[in-house]
């Protein structure tokens, strides 16, 4: 991490912009503003109901699936300069250009190669030659190649549940996103498979901007270059990883970090 | 130190006593239970094997060969077995669609708003309203202002708008079932609505929808009221015209708009004569019937069996 300059200097890939958002009449977050730095991982902390994974699902805006949620404010996303959350804006087009890895390993009750394939699918691709490129290149990103190259056509459900989380990983990576979501993509799993998740995810970065909900700070601090901590809705501390854990400027930041609180 | 011991002791009885008294509800529940289970289970037994003892020694090869006669000896179901399939394809090709589509349409689709719930409360009411009076709706609509006539499509359709509710509270309970997750992963892929129905939604549910199309056929193919309500009582002693025609198109739909009989009505038919030999064939009709809707329902639960072994969340 002593490798990352200065973060103003670094081009960003997204950036939020006084962001709030309401399921109904509560409002969930709080006047939300922060970059996401281009091939740099972003976590967000907090303890529970802080508002972290509903800011990630705003990214890709899951929360339009359910009725009576509502976003005020920016989400933008670079070079295009185009606000994701914007009402002329199609969801599917937002969700076509940054993916998701669940918290649950959701594989669909397909096989592995049709997992993997989904998301081409959806992008209409049904030449079998491109279709295998871009599984093999998928599964080989998630490091899953090697265990399911000759299983292609077994059921999903047949993997581990950390072999299954890196199927959802490939299946997010075949189509090229700019940005990958993690919401807390380890926490059903054991630490073997949580360690090799976290590995993924620290190669990952030098092909796409990753944002990661965990609400595991040794996580956060294994695994990402800037750290958000959000309390109740708002934003309390973003800044670099290390800065966020050694030297915190804000009080609850380093409660919450030094475990005295949450 | 021995009056604590004492007394833990102390407490500990009367905690056991406690436990003791509690569960003797759970004796009295096991009796409870056990008769009403009972109840269901001897009166279907006894009139099951009332109707063995009766009607079993028609039950011949010529029985299911043979039309109606005014001989009970002679007397078969062949036009009535016909017949009841020949209404459920009709009542199952016009219920599935229509039943699966608004089901798929209402958890899908609809905005949840209040006219949806009144949709939903007037779909699950429904199921309940007497089965004469789609009988009486169908003599208006089908028979007369359609003048399909009294016909097997009037009754295929007929007994699909009463089974209707039933699929459609099937097909939803099976798209309910599926988790959030698997349909939250494929609209994170960026699939559209119908992308995700068609790829997920359906597939993932087939087999509770094909329990509940069983079921409900199993219902229909048991009734009676709705089926006599448009005329159907009446004595056939011939098969509909054949589905396949050896000219060209090869295929023919006159068999929709034949006449026909079905087994419930035979057995009405059977049961208001009063020679005793006809009593005999309506129970030997009534073995086939229970047995048909019994075989249904088997074929439901191993259809959802095999279904559900590949989807494991």
């Amino acid at each position: 991490m002593a490798a990352v300059p200065h973060f103003a200097d670094l081009p960003i890939k997204a950036s939020v912009d006084d962001l709030d958002f309401f399921y109904r009449d509560f409002k969930a977050l709080k006047k939300i503003n922060m970059p996401i730095h281009e091939k740099r991982v972003t976590a967000l902390i907090g303890p529970s109901g802080c508002g972290k994974s509903t800011l990630l699902r705003c990214f890709n805006r899951m929360h339009d699936l359910y009725q009576g949620n509502r976003y005020v404010g920016e989400i933008r996303l670079y070079p295009d300069n185009v606000n994701v959350l914007a009402e002329g804006v199609d969801p599917i087009e937002v969700r076509m250009r940054i993916s998701m890895v669940f918290q649950k390993p959701n594989p669909f009750p397909k096989s592995i190669y049709e997992n993997v394939a989904y998301g081409l699918r959806v992008r209409g691709v049904n030449r079998k030659g491109i279709l295998d490129d871009k599984v093999e290149e998928a599964l080989r990103g998630a490091a899953l190649w090697e265990e399911a190259k000759d299983r292609l056509n077994d059921l999903a459900f047949n993997l581990s549940g950390g072999q299954q989380q890196r199927l959802c990983i490939a299946r997010a990576l075949a189509t090229d996103p700019e940005i990958l979501l993690f919401d807390e993509p380890t926490s059903a799993l054991d630490p073997i498979a949580t360690a090799s998740i976290e590995e993924l995810v620290t190669d990952l970065k030098s092909k796409v901007t990753i944002v990661i909900v965990t609400h595991n700070m040794q996580q956060a601090a294994r695994v990402s270059d800037f750290t958000a901590y959000m309390y109740l809705g708002e934003l309390i501390e973003f800044d670099l990883t290390d800065t966020i854990f050694l030297k915190p400027t804000n009080k609850q930041t380093e409660d919450y970090i030094t475990g005295r609180f949450g | 130190m021995s009056i604590g011991t004492e007394k833990t002791a102390e407490s500990l009885h009367e905690i056991r006593a406690l436990i003791a008294k509690h569960k003797r509800w759970d004796q009295i529940f096991i009796v409870v239970g056990i008769v009403c289970l009972m109840v269901g289970i001897i009166a279907f037994s006894a009139l099951f094997l009332s109707m063995v003892w009766h009607g079993w020694d028609r039950l011949t090869p010529e029985f299911f060969t043979n039309f109606p006669s005014r001989k009970a000896e002679q007397a078969g179901i062949l036009s009535a077995w016909v017949g009841s399939i020949l209404v459920m394809f009709v009542t199952a090709l016009a219920a599935v669609p229509l039943g699966v589509a608004a089901g798929i349409y209402l958890e899908e689709y609809a905005p949840k708003n209040w006219i949806t719930d009144i949709i939903e409360i007037n779909v699950t009411n429904l199921a309940g309203v007497p089965s004469i009076v789609y009988g009486l709706l169908a003599l208006g609509v089908f028979v007369y202002a359609l003048d399909l006539g009294r016909s097997i499509l009037s009754a295929g359709l007929t007994l699909a708008l009463l089974i209707l509710p039933v699929v459609i509270v099937a097909t939803r309970e099976a798209i309910r079932a599926i988790p959030v997750g698997i349909r939250e992963g494929a609209y994170a892929l960026g699939a559209t609505k119908w992308q995700t129905t068609r790829d997920h939604i359906i597939p993932y549910s087939s087999a509770g929808i094909l329990t509940g199309v069983i079921i409900g056929l199993a219902r229909a193919i048991g009734e009676t009221a709705p089926i006599i309500t448009i005329g159907a009582l009446t004595f056939i002693a011939f098969l509909p015209p054949p589905p396949l025609a050896s000219t060209f198109p090869f295929v023919s739909f006159e068999w929709l708009m034949a006449p026909f009989t079905v087994m419930p009505i035979q057995m009405f038919n059977w049961v208001s004569r009063p020679e005793e030999a006809f009593q005999v064939n309506a129970a030997a009709a009534g073995i086939v019937l229970v047995v048909m809707t019994l075989l249904m329902n088997g074929l439901a639960i191993w259809l959802r069996y095999r279904m559900r072994k590949n989807l494991k969340w």
